[in-house]
């Protein structure tokens, strides 16, 4: 595992690479985090990298990855990852997102569709379904910690981070990344009200996934979105929050290592 | 040296604080009985004309979703009190601009009370506190960006006579600006911004803005006021910063024994105990620097979101200079203390009501101040005596 800054239309991007031993060498995938930041020692990214070639950005504004003043959504990522896989010389990759990296790995595809093999979408934000008057996403910026961490994780005792046990520089990258993923997801709230109206061109295979305790995306609202892609199918992890990749990584990454190997 | 007489137009009768999570943001409306509302309004409205009528100056200021203060626009009621009084100056502290997504729209308000006012009407341009970002579901990050575009976009609207002119700005967009009226003060109403931070005192400092501060204490308030004045040296405004541009709010209350003024100070201290907000309305993300909310986590004390456990009593309240009260030898004193603490300022907002503090007890605190103190105040600090010169003398001997 390495990590480099690499310079794409102004933005100095943090990016991590994995390849295991025996990797399919020809085969990447692109591993978008979600609003937490891209951690390095969690298990999953590793897991699908013994399988083929990971490549994982930090979004810009999140981990060491620069946040320019003209960048302000997510529509803005997406552009600046398709540059990425140009500079990577990737004419085709597979794509898995996490939460706001779901809806990333989303805005990219329907921006270019064919450029990708097979999408893997874990709780993914990025549509609104619902109601006018009721939130999709409910607002973890309007709420206590507390009630935040009981809506993302299945058990909040044991995967809430102790913020006081982190050094400066760490705790510098939680405010960051908090501040970073505000910015993004503020107006509208969690989506891109144009975004469903573009899925209809994704016809990569898609697994929408999420996990049977997640409190921030409703089975609905994946049922939903994933109506909006041609060939997507859906999958609950048992025993997860809205983050299977931290609470069940191993369930999670043969889950999606079968679907990226069909 | 001008004093003020800022309320809030609270509405005071909540249920115990205890019965809901915040005062502001969430707390449901049907807690607030409008006709009760409207006798308030006539109220508070009746007490900025009796400061008027004392030769205090009228100010007020706005906010939202919140039973601390039932002006969710101000320049409404400004234009009642535009109406209603004759000479004071008026201080609207102020426009939340980064928080409005038409500045035009702010820049004809303000032009169309100055007009009213016959030129009575001084301008304040606020960041606005946290717990406005979800009322007016604006982005906390960049807000600072957005408010200097937007002031500087109002302005311009406010000097320009020569018929439309386009802004294509980072968060702004307006193809034909040409604002109807035009303000009578000429360039344009003088200009006031509030801010907690020494760099954002440096900018004001750099425009020649009013800086205001609001109960910031000694040190903080120093380090602020010294932020202001290094703006403006360095952007060659000169050595000499009037004290006319720094202004202080504080609670103040006057009593003609020290009986009656520790009653009054007691009740005006509901403004900070009544402001029960939890952190996620307090602090949202982006509102303060990351390096802040790292020092929150180790233990920093938030200026912004709270006004300090020991300022809950009258005298920690006092100690920390954020309220001056007392018989009129004490206030004078108190403040006299603080003025000298840091460096000087020739404007006093003087918080004088709050939540119970009712109309005789307000008009006795006003009275008090403006017979037996404001006097003595404007003797000792005319508008044209330097701040800071006790620094500046020591750098030019230095």
């Amino acid at each position: 595992m390495n990590g480099t800054i690499v310079k794409i239309a102004g933005v100095d991007l943090e990016l991590l690479e994995m390849n295991g031993a025996g990797a399919n060498e020809g085969r990447a995938v692109l591993f978008l985090h979600s609003g937490q930041g891209y951690d390095p020692w969690q298990a999953f990214a590793g897991q699908l990298a013994l399988q083929q070639r990971v490549i994982a950005p930090s979004h810009p504004g999140f981990g060491k990855s620069s946040l320019p003043d003209w960048l302000d959504s997510v529509d803005d990522i997406a552009h600046l990852y398709l540059e990425l896989l140009d500079r990577l010389e990737l004419d085709q990759a597979d794509l898995v997102g996490c939460s706001v990296g779901g809806w990333i790995a989303t805005e990219m595809a329907s921006k270019a569709p064919n450029r990708f093999r097979r999408l893997v979408l874990i709780a993914p934000v990025g549509v609104k379904v619902g109601a006018a008057d009721k939130l999709d996403i409910p607002d973890i910026f309007a709420m206590p910690q507390e009630e935040v961490a009981k809506l993302v994780y299945r058990d909040p005792a044991r995967m809430t981070p102790d913020f006081a046990k982190l050094d400066d520089d760490e705790l510098a990258i939680v405010f960051r990344n908090r501040e970073a993923l505000a910015l993004l997801v503020w107006e509208p709230w969690m989506h891109n009200p144009k975004l469903k109206h573009r899925l209809h061109r994704v016809d990569a295979p898609t697994l929408f996934v999420r996990g049977g305790n997640d409190g921030v995306v409703s089975a609905d609202y994946l049922a939903a979105y994933a109506r909006l892609l041609p060939n997507a199918r859906s999958l609950t992890i048992p025993e997860a929050g809205h983050l299977p990749h931290l609470e069940q990584p191993q369930a999670l990454a043969s889950a999606v290592r079968a679907f990226l190997e069909n | 040296m001008r004093a003020w007489h800022f309320s809030e137009t609270a509405y005071p009768y909540l249920p115990p604080a205890e019965s809901y999570p915040s005062i502001r943001v969430s707390l449901p409306n049907r807690n607030y009985d409008p006709h009760k509302g409207a006798a308030l309004y006539d109220r508070y409205i009746d007490e900025w004309l009796i400061a008027e009528a004392e030769g205090v100056e009228i100010m007020l200021n706005e906010h939202h979703q919140t039973a601390t203060c039932v002006d969710p626009a101000a320049p409404l009621m400004l234009a009642a009190l535009a109406r209603l009084s004759t000479k004071a100056r008026l201080l609207i502290l102020g426009n939340p601009i980064a928080n409005r997504r038409q500045p035009v729209r702010v820049a004809e308000e303000m032009a169309m009370i100055d007009v009213l006012s016959h030129g009575r009407l001084e301008v304040g341009f606020v960041r606005g506190v946290p717990y406005e970002i979800l009322p007016a579901n604006s982005n906390p990050v960049r807000m600072n960006e957005r408010h200097w575009e937007a002031l500087d976009l109002i302005v311009k609207a406010w000097t320009n006579h020569d018929g439309p002119f386009s802004h294509e700005g980072r968060f702004f967009n307006h193809r034909c600006i040409n604002i109807w009226p035009r303000p009578i003060q000429q360039p344009h109403p003088p200009i006031w911004v509030s801010t907690t931070s020494t760099g954002g005192a440096a900018q004001v400092g750099a425009h020649g803005y009013v800086q205001a501060t609001f109960l910031t204490g000694f040190d903080t308030t120093k380090r602020i006021y010294e932020g202001y004045r290094k703006g403006w040296r360095e952007a060659g405004r000169g050595n000499d910063v009037p004290i006319d541009r720094l202004a202080y709010a504080a609670l103040v209350y006057v009593g003609d024994s020290e009986a009656r003024a520790k009653a009054g100070a007691e009740k005006l201290l509901w403004y900070v105990q009544a402001n029960k907000v939890p952190m996620h309305f307090a602090n949202p993300p982006g509102y303060v620097p990351v390096a802040m909310n790292v020092q929150l986590v180790r233990g920093a004390h938030n200026v912004v979101s709270s006004y300090g456990t020991k300022q809950g009593t009258v005298e920690g309240a006092i100690e920390a200079g954020t309220m001056f009260a007392g018989t009129p030898d004490q206030v004078f004193a108190q403040f006299k203390k603080h003025w000298d603490h840091v460096g000087g300022y020739g404007h006093l907002l003087i918080m004088g009501q709050a939540g119970f503090l009712d109309h005789d007890d307000t008009v006795h605190g006003i009275r008090m101040f403006a017979r037996e103190v404001y006097p003595r105040l404007k003797e000792l600090y005319p508008d044209t005596m330097i701040s800071g010169l006790a620094q500046t003398t020591q750098a030019a001997a230095g």
